[in-house]
């Protein structure tokens, strides 16, 4: 029977906001991923590591409904997406944020276009839009970007444009796809800064795929300061709960605890992977 | 060189083909679904009818004055080259119009699809449309179908006119026909046959065009490499399909008409 808090679009506090079960893919007879099962409660953040090539991605894809499995079942939200129609999937990704890994900004549209689209496609009015468009870029910092179009970004600001796109809509869910992949280390934290406010800001549950073991660690042990403006890190001996880990081998996941279990880890392979 | 499996690669062209069709299918079915893109299918109406009017006129002049000189000396041979304008309106309204303005289109519209919705699909944009909540062949295939359908519609009988003018110049500059005996002689045995056949082509082929050209574009893979791949493929597919359902498209109004 489906959880009626989750039919009307409101998960509780400890709701699974998206599980994945047993859930297996392959390509070309290749499998991609095998038997992956994880829970993201809301609130919390989890971040996926793993090597290139270990179907981090692909998970996230999975958790859109981008991709189907091949075996196992994926719920958001509340609602079985596995085998789902396209059409209701829509519906259900509206409540969804996505940032692609490198960013896929409409590039024949403006900045301000970019941000506005899934407003746009709900008819929102366009004094309305413009007010929530200049709020999302505002947030990211960039709201002097509005008239231009992605081409004339850098690669850190067409990211931050993204995750603008990303939380126009304030969604229960966001995905995260290497957020940081391929900036430099000044821009990176700015990006993590941003994900840290994102989250303390708005208690949005996310999955945060990266290879970068440093944005991961940072986002466990640092929350947004209203008062400052700035993310600061936690006090001493106290963990931030709320950002938990996943570790994926060869689309296996070999972890999925805190970052204390993590540290505490003897596993051979997760140990020289955090070293 | 790598040897390819034929049982693969026949598997391989059979799935693409229920790719194609279920696409084409979908796109079509979509004209019925709300949301409908107005804003989108008059873009692509301008950029794809009012975009290529200049070629268009420039083909149909040209083939029209090519077709009166080329029959002329034929019909000389029996004296009866009052008749230029019959020949020139019957090729240009039947055949030459609508599919030599098809071909012109699958250059320049089907291999801008292919190309700007490779380079889209190959960004992930269209996943990131996807991950908008928004369906992409209701906001990208189904506009650039209705527009081309439509525009082609129009640009054939564009071409039609201005290939008729064409052999009208060269019949009373070159070849001493009457303006009068040009233009008796264009409609006199004219039938309603023959401008259904010439404007019923046009509907299939601009939905050839528009829906290869789709295709080939949501079907990128490889970067940019694909990208061009994929446009040529784009050309080559839409015009040779044109050409094939062009001969049957006439065999089917021959033995509807009767001629």
């Amino acid at each position: 029977m489906p959880d009626p808090a989750a039919s009307n679009g409101h998960p509780q506090p400890s709701e699974v906001m998206l599980e994945f079960k047993d859930v297996e893919l392959g390509f070309d007879q290749h499998l991609v991923l095998r038997g992956v099962s994880f829970r993201l409660h809301r609130g919390e953040t989890k971040v996926v590591f793993g090597v290139a090539g270990s179907g981090k991605s692909v998970m996230l894809k999975l958790a859109l409904g981008l991709l189907q499995p091949d075996h196992g079942t994926i719920t958001v939200l509340g609602q079985d997406i596995t085998g789902m129609a396209e059409q209701e999937l829509y519906q259900l990704r509206r409540n969804i944020g996505m940032v692609f890994q490198e960013s896929a900004l409409f590039d024949s549209l403006t900045v301000e276009e970019n941000v506005a689209f899934r407003l746009v496609e709900e008819h929102v009015s366009p004094e309305e839009i413009r007010e929530r468009v200049t709020e999302a870029l505002r947030f990211v910092e960039l709201e002097h970007t509005l008239e231009k179009f992605p081409a004339q970004l850098s690669g850190g600001m067409r990211r931050r444009v993204a995750i603008a796109r990303a939380i126009i809509t304030h969604p229960e869910i966001i995905l995260y796809d290497s957020p940081t992949g391929g900036l430099d280390p000044i821009t990176s934290t700015t990006i993590v800064e941003l994900l840290i406010k994102q989250r303390d800001v708005y208690q949005t549950s996310a999955l945060m795929v990266t290879h970068r073991l440093q944005d991961g660690f940072t986002m466990a042990t640092h929350c947004y300061d209203k008062e400052k403006g700035q993310m600061v890190p936690v006090k001493e001996g106290r963990e931030n709960t709320r950002t938990s880990f996943l570790i994926l081998r060869d689309g296996k996941v070999i972890f999925d605890g805190s970052g204390q279990e993590l540290a505490r880890s003897t596993d051979e392979y997760i140990r020289e992977y955090i070293s | 060189m790598p040897f390819v499996d034929p049982e693969e690669a026949i598997k391989e062209r059979v799935l693409a083909v229920q790719e194609y069709s279920q696409l084409s299918g979908e796109a079509v079915a979509n004209l019925f679904r709300k949301p409908r893109y107005v804003a989108d299918m008059l873009t692509q109406a301008d950029f794809i009818g009012v975009g290529s009017l200049p070629i268009v006129i420039l083909t149909g002049l040209s083939i029209g004055a090519v077709l009166a000189l080329q029959t002329s000396s034929t019909l000389q041979q029996f004296g009866v080259t009052t008749l230029t304008g019959q020949l020139v309106s019957f090729s240009m309204i039947k055949e030459i119009g609508p599919v030599l303005t098809s071909l012109m289109l699958a250059g320049r519209a089907a291999t801008g699809m292919a190309s700007e919705l490779g380079s889209m699909k190959v960004t992930e944009q269209i996943d990131a449309m996807r991950a908008l909540g928004t369906d992409p062949i209701k906001k990208l295939i189904t506009p650039r179908v209705v527009a081309t359908v439509v525009m082609l519609f129009f640009l054939s009988i564009i071409s039609d006119l201005f290939g008729l003018f064409g052999g009208y110049i060269v019949a009373v500059s070159l070849l001493g026909i009457s303006t009068r005996q040009y233009w008796t002689s264009t409609y006199q045995q004219l039938q309603f046959a023959d401008v259904f056949q010439g404007l019923i082509k046009p509907f299939f082929f601009g939905l050839i065009i528009s829906t290869v050209g789709c295709y080939y574009g949501f079907s990128t893979k490889g970067g940019t490499q694909g990208v061009g791949r994929s446009t040529t493929q784009a050309m080559v597919a839409a015009s040779v399909l044109i050409l094939i359902f062009d001969f049957f498209i006439t065999r089917f109004m021959i033995g509807v008409f009767g001629r």
